[in-house]
């Protein structure tokens, strides 16, 4: 190649989609700093910015509670917040390629039911002391391990319900019908936790559905490094898979013609995204809308449908998304917690429906 | 005359041995699908000889139903073969893994996939995934075969621009530029007009003979264009429809009947020294 020619190809870089994506991913880290410290400082009790930034620190605030209660419950509470909504915008973002479909999320295709006749048959049928620590108090039993077990519990059956989505996936004729496949298990898995909770004393059905209303306050502080471990593990094989998953943006033909082993692909994508949906489900309760709204902001936000660029987008805006929630679910000054699933849904919805309008009228679509 | 069993001879453009595509005895068919009972096969093709050559523009002509995607579909690797041969450049074709395969055969399918948020320079770049490493990050060389591809096709200024707000002969030579991004020796082509206005038809046909010759392409296509078809092609395959491949240059085919007898209707009928199809004259 000539001297001339390459000065032609200077702009080879302004012809891929994504140009802003540079500031964009830039922006995004500083509105998870900037949102982390608004959800360890607001709450029922407001801290103030110069107390909030030293306990941060480590450097420690004349008053002990306040150090108490950064450490042992906005710290945990922001870091689950940010964790769940990254972990679950990825596995939105995973299943939204898989099935090339901007409706197939976790949620959507019953993964979080999985997960939640999981803990159900835990709290249900399981021993008491998981029971007591799936609630986040421990009614005996070491809090720690009860909850693992949950979480092993919660990724076991959200791991079933993909594995079996997957196993209908070889006789289904086509990745709609394969999403239906998921919506309908979805509906018997409900089914089934609802007889559980029938036939379970109120108390433990109350615990569920408490659960069930979603929350990021239930993780303690011991807990936290379980949940980041396997959070962080799952990201991590998401950017792994980043060349696969462009590879399946042309279509399951396309992506074998290029030489990609499809089924392994599917494989590995359906088991990373019940990693993360399970474990976040186990945690926080099935949370909606994160998992699809998320991806849907993150390709708006960068512009470009490549993994590479896609998936740090994904994940900080996932975590943005979180800490948001969290932020709103603890209003300044009120006693009072609003469920999660109310916050994602109320401003979760809209921005679904206008990522997809303002989309198509750019002309392609977001996903 | 046209061969039937001997594919190598009687073809207009002479074939050194062992380049280019050969099949021999090549059945192609369905494995029932979708249900319990596997492994049961419907043979669409049951032996098929044919050769298609370097450098040369081959189109496979047939009615709807005749097996052409099939055929395609198969030598491209997405459906089994269910016997016999077929070697490239003297290789076994069919026993090449994926990603090996991917490096010599480009495709090009009659879908019109909606990838999202591409550029045309993003698809065309796609084309370059079997020869990444595991990251898939593009270097220097694969730079330089993407610019060529999207060049050969004169896709220049498409390349900037997002895929969704091209036509579809644009997206369709984009399409093309990103199989040939792969740096194949064999490229297919199953319809790749179905969805072009004439003038846009015209120019893809016109795009491939040109590519195959400038690259020493061997390029097989499918096309129901087929006055088009048969005066640019160096080659023709025609599937009768009763699970028969007659092979040879346009004008051999034209003229032993083999077209008309593919092709003819109660109101057309071809006519094999214009090329073309005209009304049958009635008695």
């Amino acid at each position: 190649m000539t001297g001339a020619d390459t000065a032609v190809r200077a702009d080879r870089s302004t012809q891929r989609s994504g140009g802003r994506a540079a500031v964009a991913l830039g922006v995004l880290v500083v509105g998870v700093v900037l949102l982390f410290g608004l959800a360890v400082a607001t709450g029922s009790v407001v801290i103030p910015p110069g107390r909030t930034l030293s306990a941060l620190l480590g450097v420690g605030t004349p008053d002990a509670r306040l150090d108490l209660l950064v450490t042992d419950l906005r710290i945990p509470r922001a870091v689950t917040a940010g964790l769940a909504g990254a972990g679950l915008g990825t596995a939105g973002l995973l299943t939204q390629t898989l099935f090339r479909n901007p409706l197939a999320e976790p949620y959507v295709l019953g993964v979080s039911a999985g997960a939640g006749l999981g803990v159900a048959l835990v709290t249900t049928v399981g021993a008491g002391a998981a029971a007591g620590a799936f609630a986040g108090g421990g009614l005996g039993g070491a809090p720690v391990a009860g909850r693992l077990g949950t979480v092993a519990a919660a990724a076991l059956g959200a791991g079933l319900v993909l594995g079996l989505v997957l196993l209908l996936s070889r006789f289904a004729q086509s990745v709609a019908a394969l999403l239906v496949i998921g919506v309908m298990l979805g509906s018997v898995i409900t089914a089934v936790v609802s007889l559980l909770l029938v036939w379970t004393d109120p108390q433990t059905a109350q615990q569920y559905l408490l659960w069930g209303l979603a929350s990021v306050d239930g993780v303690a502080r011991a807990e936290l490094p379980v949940l980041a471990t396997i959070v962080g593990a799952g990201l991590l094989g998401v950017v792994l898979l980043a060349k696969p998953l462009d590879g399946l943006l042309l279509g399951d033909d396309y992506a074998r013609t290029a030489g990609v082993d499809v089924a392994r692909v599917r494989l590995a994508v359906l088991v990373v995204a019940a990693v993360l949906a399970g474990t976040v489900t186990a945690f926080c309760g099935p949370i909606g809308f994160l998992g699809i709204a998320v991806p849907h902001l993150a390709r708006a936000a960068v512009g470009t449908s490549r993994h590479r660029i896609l998936i740090p987008a994904t994940a900080l805006t996932g975590a943005v998304a979180g800490l948001a929630c969290a932020v709103v679910a603890h209003p300044p000054g009120a006693g009072t917690v609003v469920p999660l699933n109310v916050v994602t849904s109320l401003v979760g919805a809209p921005v679904v429906i206008a990522v997809l309008l303002r989309s198509r009228r750019l002309g392609g679509r977001a996903w | 005359m046209v061969s039937r069993d001997a594919p190598a001879a009687a073809t207009g453009t002479a074939t050194p041995a062992g380049t280019g595509l050969v099949l021999s005895g090549l059945a192609v068919g369905h494995r029932t699908e979708g249900t319990l009972r596997r492994g049961r096969a419907s043979t669409v093709l049951p032996a098929v000889d044919a050769v298609a050559g370097r450098g040369e523009l081959t189109v496979l002509l047939g009615t709807n139903g005749a097996g052409k995607s099939t055929l395609l579909r198969t030598l491209a690797g997405l459906q089994p073969a269910l016997g016999g041969s077929a070697r490239l450049d003297g290789d076994d074709l069919l026993g090449l893994r994926a990603g090996a395969r991917a490096r010599r055969v480009g495709v090009v399918l009659t879908d019109r996939p909606d990838p999202g948020l591409l550029t045309g320079r993003d698809v065309v770049e796609l084309g370059r995934l079997p020869h990444t490493g595991a990251a898939g990050v593009l270097g220097p060389d694969d730079d330089a075969a993407v610019d060529t591809a999207i060049d050969a096709v004169r896709a220049g200024p498409l390349a900037g621009r997002p895929l969704g707000r091209l036509s579809d002969g644009e997206r369709q030579r984009l399409m093309v530029a990103r199989a040939l991004a792969q740096q194949p020796s064999l490229l297919l082509l199953d319809e790749p007009s179905a969805f072009l206005d004439v003038a846009a038809r015209v120019a893809l046909l016109g795009l491939l003979r040109r590519l195959a010759r400038e690259q020493d392409l061997c390029v097989l296509l499918s096309t129901h264009d087929l006055e088009l078809a048969l005066r640019l092609a160096d080659r023709a395959w025609l599937l009768d429809g009763a699970g028969s491949l007659l092979t040879g240059t346009p004008g051999e085919l034209a003229t032993s009947g083999a077209i008309g007898a593919a092709f003819d209707t109660d109101e057309l009928v071809f006519e094999p020294d214009r090329g073309v199809f005209a009304l049958r004259t009635r008695d």
